[in-house]
């Protein structure tokens, strides 16, 4: 009753930050904000660091409504997407070393978002952490809050519906509901 | 077409000056076509920088939702009661297509409701193709702004 040795622990950092890089390097919107995404296991908070071109207020000063919107629909669909890409590279379905920007699945689109806008962004860093509610073939239901200094105060929460991509045809395989 | 004493070609300028003096709406090069009594008209161009899908060129839902909070506060701010100020307490945004890639964004919002403390909008964003024939916008969106009124005379607070 032997079970295989498990793979040495910077191989699989290295895939699954390889996975990461693929789904949120190539996007010049992420890149725009200057969001970045920390992770820890399977566990992202996107990371917005404060700059001078997020103001929305400059009297106050705070940041830009449409900017915290931004934030958490980015860290919304990273999320979803991460969470859909982590299965399958867990289970050696999909090796994100081979994947280019190109093969990479195609990526949930949002139907509708709800910001809750709970106080004004302070000009400093913000974090944001989404949680899957439910993610069916064509539907999920993410929900994601951001705060600043204090997590236990969060700035704004948001729910947004999305599209699933379609899966690929797998024509030898019978489908399952 | 005076509300405030002021002629709606000072309260433009105004407008404008104000809007394009936000650090953000700057960095997204929005341009305030139209303000005037509750509405609000800002455009801004696409650019390679807001692209969300790279395979398509198709700009991210998270700049259309800053163009139209933009345009939902200016809307706010415009209106003849003349709020002091105002933040967004919520806003939904709806995405019914993708933006044609190229195209310059338009976003539309009006104030349907006021109260002495929260203003309710609606807005839209349009494509140059659906703004040119009225088909159907790129996303609409409903929010609720906050009212904020002066200081009352002599008031603390």
């Amino acid at each position: 009753m032997s079970r295989p040795r498990p793979e040495p622990v910077q191989i699989v950092k290295e895939r699954r930050d390889a996975a990461l890089r693929l789904l949120t390097g190539n996007v010049p919107y992420i890149r725009f904000l200057g969001i970045e995404f920390d992770r820890r296991g399977d566990e992202l908070t996107a990371v917005l660091p404060f700059d001078e071109k997020l103001i929305g207020n400059p009297l106050l000063p705070a940041l830009h409504g449409g900017v915290t919107a931004a934030f958490l629909e980015v860290a919304a669909i990273v999320e979803l997407s991460w969470s859909m890409l982590w299965e399958d590279i867990e289970a050696g379905r999909i090796d994100p070393r081979a994947l280019t920007p190109e093969t990479l699945p195609r990526l949930p689109k949002t139907i509708d978002f709800t910001v809750d806008y709970l106080r004004s962004g302070l000009p400093r860093d913000g974090y944001a952490r989404a949680r899957v509610n439910r993610s069916g073939r064509r539907y999920a239901s993410v929900h994601v809050e951001a705060w600043q200094d204090n997590r236990a105060r969060p700035f704004a929460q948001a729910t947004g519906h999305f599209l699933m991509p379609a899966p690929e045809p797998a024509p030898d395989q019978p489908r399952n509901g | 077409m005076t509300t405030t004493g002021m002629d709606a070609n000072a309260k433009r300028t105004l407008a404008r000056q104000f809007i394009e003096a936000i650090p953000h709406s700057r960095a997204l090069a929005m341009h305030l076509d139209e303000i005037e009594d509750g509405r609000a008209q800002i455009s801004m161009p696409w650019d390679e920088r807001l692209v969300g899908d790279p395979r398509t060129g198709v700009i991210h839902g998270g700049a259309v939702s800053a163009l139209m909070d933009t345009c939902c506060g200016a809307a706010v701010m415009s209106h003849p009661e003349a709020p002091a100020g105002t933040a967004t307490i919520d806003l939904r945004i709806d995405y019914m297509r993708a933006a044609v890639p190229g195209q310059r964004i338009t976003a539309r919002a009006h104030v349907y409701h006021i109260t002495r403390t929260v203003a309710f909008l609606r807005a839209e964003a349009h494509d140059e193709t659906s703004l040119a024939d009225g088909g159907l916008p790129v996303a609409t969106a409903t929010g609720a702004f906050t009212v904020e009124r002066p200081a009352a005379k002599g008031g603390a607070q």
